[in-house]
């Protein structure tokens, strides 16, 4: 058994809204793991579940060889990071540390001890006196954290923790985040929606979509060979490229191009996904691209257009790469990196 | 210059508000300082005279009532005890009722809440019998506990706590759940704080509620040993300027409250952050 183990974990709300399907996953002790979906996808509630501020209808959660099903918030031994931080407006940020401590009834030595260390740890120790109310946006996440790692505890929970912070900032605590983690060791499950934040920070990703985890593995097996059309389109910036398309006899047709001896026997109606990474300039394409926009990120060229049959396309070019506006493209794809799904199911086929 | 105009208009208004007030106040004062010849021979007067100290120390040391038991002291000390009194029961029964009625999963609370504020449309004059019979067979009547009892419960202060409550954010509480608090220690350690400023203002409203009743006071003692400042203003016997001290003695202690704690008082109805 793994440190944390979800068995058929469900959530139905009282008005019968099916937030989590049947899920079990399990998490390693000191695995980095990350939920991302979109809003409203249950990503939230399933660590809500972990936490115990909502009520699990079905299905069984061990922490640590302990069933925690009905176990109180407050005894479950865990940590939470919220959107919002939610420190204890009253209580200067010493005392913010220190609340969970002195609820388990710490000596006063120990506690100063700990928060010292927790303070040092997050370089907030000139701050320990002041008020959450006169702490800038980055300062209080760190409070935030440091309320979580001062207890020690058997799991940190992130929700969606980053969001209210400035892009900059938003990087900047990422790193923060990982390295901490890095350093303290504590498992840590994390949701955001930022697919981004997603791919960098975890060991192990959980793309959930409708209450049901689509694909669990490492962000690059994720990202290399995503299970389903949702997982393709949702990991990868900017995203993946969708063609119709029928496969039959291992051939590929769309668009005006064919494909010809693809490994898989399904036949039917098809989506053909390509990256736009994964395209490069060639004489024998397949692809012929309209330009209409052209984004220079510096580093990398992002090139929008039109494919013949008016299907939006983009496609990503190094940044010393001129491209005009109007003129034609004609593209290859990389080294067969292309994933051919169901249409119907969404289901890889390739 | 329209601006200058209507400012001073303002002003001129608020100045006649303010004179039509005082004055009165002012002329009980000032005549409450002379000798009660003065007064029958001379009318109001608007300037201070010399029996100040002879006037007022006569009025709380002079042993009143029908039967010559209470001192204006006496009284001060009733409405006090009865005062802080209701102010005390009414905040920390206001405080648990919200408290229940928002972070408890009770079925029907906002219905219950309703109940409870509907409470606000019946006076207590309406309820009066009742009240009282409930306090006589209790044998309560001349009582402290009878004169503060019946009075405190208070659906104004519940109403006030329970919206505040409701604008604490929700992830507070589960925060704190994390933490290891449990609810009371919730209570205590965040809603009280935080609710700090209101507990003061509703102290200052309820202090000067219990301050001010007279009917009540008056049904639930027959006693004159638990006499209060209000009931006296009407029972006090005695010459005109001794009924002026007292009046003016009797606005004070409201209005001393209100000062010291009007911070607090205005901080905690227009809650700004």
């Amino acid at each position: 058994m793994s440190f944390l183990d979800l068995k058929n974990v469900t959530k139905i709300y009282p008005n019968g809204t099916k937030a989590v399907h049947e899920t079990s996953l399990s998490v390693d002790e000191g695995e980095f793991m990350v939920f991302v979906g979109p809003s409203g996808c249950g990503k939230s509630t399933l660590l809500r579940m972990v936490a115990g501020l909502e009520d699990i209808t079905d299905g069984d959660i061990n922490l640590d060889g302990k069933l925690i099903n009905n176990v109180d918030p407050s005894e479950r031994d865990v940590a939470m990071v919220f959107q919002n931080y939610a420190l204890y407006p009253h209580m200067n940020v010493y005392n913010n540390l220190a609340y969970g401590l002195k609820n388990r009834g710490i000596d006063k030595k120990t506690i100063e001890q700990k928060v010292n260390d927790a303070a040092k740890l997050l370089q907030i120790s000139e701050f320990l006196q002041r008020k959450p109310s006169m702490l800038s946006g980055g300062q209080r996440q760190r409070v935030a954290m440091g309320r979580a790692i001062v207890r020690n505890p058997k799991i940190f929970l992130f929700d969606e923790p980053l969001s209210n912070l400035d892009a900059k900032l938003r990087i900047q605590m990422r790193l923060e985040i990982k390295k901490l983690q890095q350093k303290v060791g504590v498992t840590s499950i994390f949701v955001t929606h930022d697919q981004v934040e997603a791919m960098t920070l975890a060991d192990r990703l959980a793309v959930i979509n409708d209450g049901i985890i689509e694909q669990l593995g490492t962000p690059i097996e994720i990202y290399n060979n995503p299970k389903s059309l949702f997982v393709a389109g949702f990991i990868g910036s900017p995203q993946m490229n969708f063609l119709d398309g029928n496969l039959k006899n291992k051939t590929l047709s769309a668009e005006g191009f064919e494909i010809r001896d693809i490994n898989s026997d399904f036949e039917g109606d098809v989506t053909l996904g390509i990256r736009p990474e994964h395209l490069i300039q060639s004489d024998n394409a397949l692809i012929n691209l309209k330009v209409e926009l052209v984004e220079q990120l510096g580093s990398d060229n992002l090139v929008y257009g039109q494919l013949k049959n008016k299907n939006d396309f983009c496609y990503r070019c190094p940044g010393n790469q001129k491209v005009e506006n109007g003129t034609e493209l004609n593209l290859q794809i990389d080294e067969n990196k292309y994933y051919i799904f169901d249409k119907s199911s969404g289901k890889r086929v390739n | 210059m329209t601006k200058l105009f209507t400012s001073g208009f303002s002003h001129l208004i608020l100045f006649i508000g303010i004179f039509i007030m005082i004055v009165p106040v002012w002329m009980i004062f000032a005549s409450s300082t002379h000798t009660s010849s003065v007064i029958n021979m001379g009318g109001l007067q608007m300037f201070l005279g010399e029996s100040f100290y002879d006037n007022y120390l006569r009025v709380l040391l002079y042993k009143g009532g029908f039967f010559k038991e209470i001192t204006a002291l006496k009284m001060f000390f009733n409405s006090f005890i009865m005062a802080t009194g209701v102010a005390i029961l009414s905040v920390v029964t206001s405080l648990m009722a919200a408290y229940a009625l928002v972070y408890y999963r009770i079925k029907y609370a906002s219905f219950l809440f309703w109940i409870i504020f509907i409470t606000i449309l019946v006076p207590l004059e309406l309820r009066i019998f009742p009240t009282y019979s409930i306090m006589a067979e209790l044998n309560l009547v001349n009582s402290y506990f009878g004169l503060i009892v019946p009075i405190s419960a208070s659906a104004i202060a519940t109403l006030f706590f329970r919206q505040f409550y409701k604008t604490v954010p929700d992830e507070l509480l589960e925060s704190a759940k994390l933490d290891g608090a449990n609810t009371w220690r919730f209570f205590i350690d965040f809603l009280i704080p935080l609710s700090k400023t209101m507990i003061v203002a509703m102290l200052i409203f309820m202090f000067v509620f219990g301050y001010n009743q007279y009917l009540w006071p008056l049904l639930v003692t027959t006693s004159e040993q638990y006499w209060t400042v209000v009931m006296g203003l009407k029972m006090m016997s005695g010459s005109i300027v001794h009924r002026f001290a007292f009046v003016i003695m009797s606005m004070v202690p409201p209005i001393l409250i209100i000062v010291v704690l009007q911070k607090h008082f205005i901080k905690g109805v227009f809650q700004d952050k």
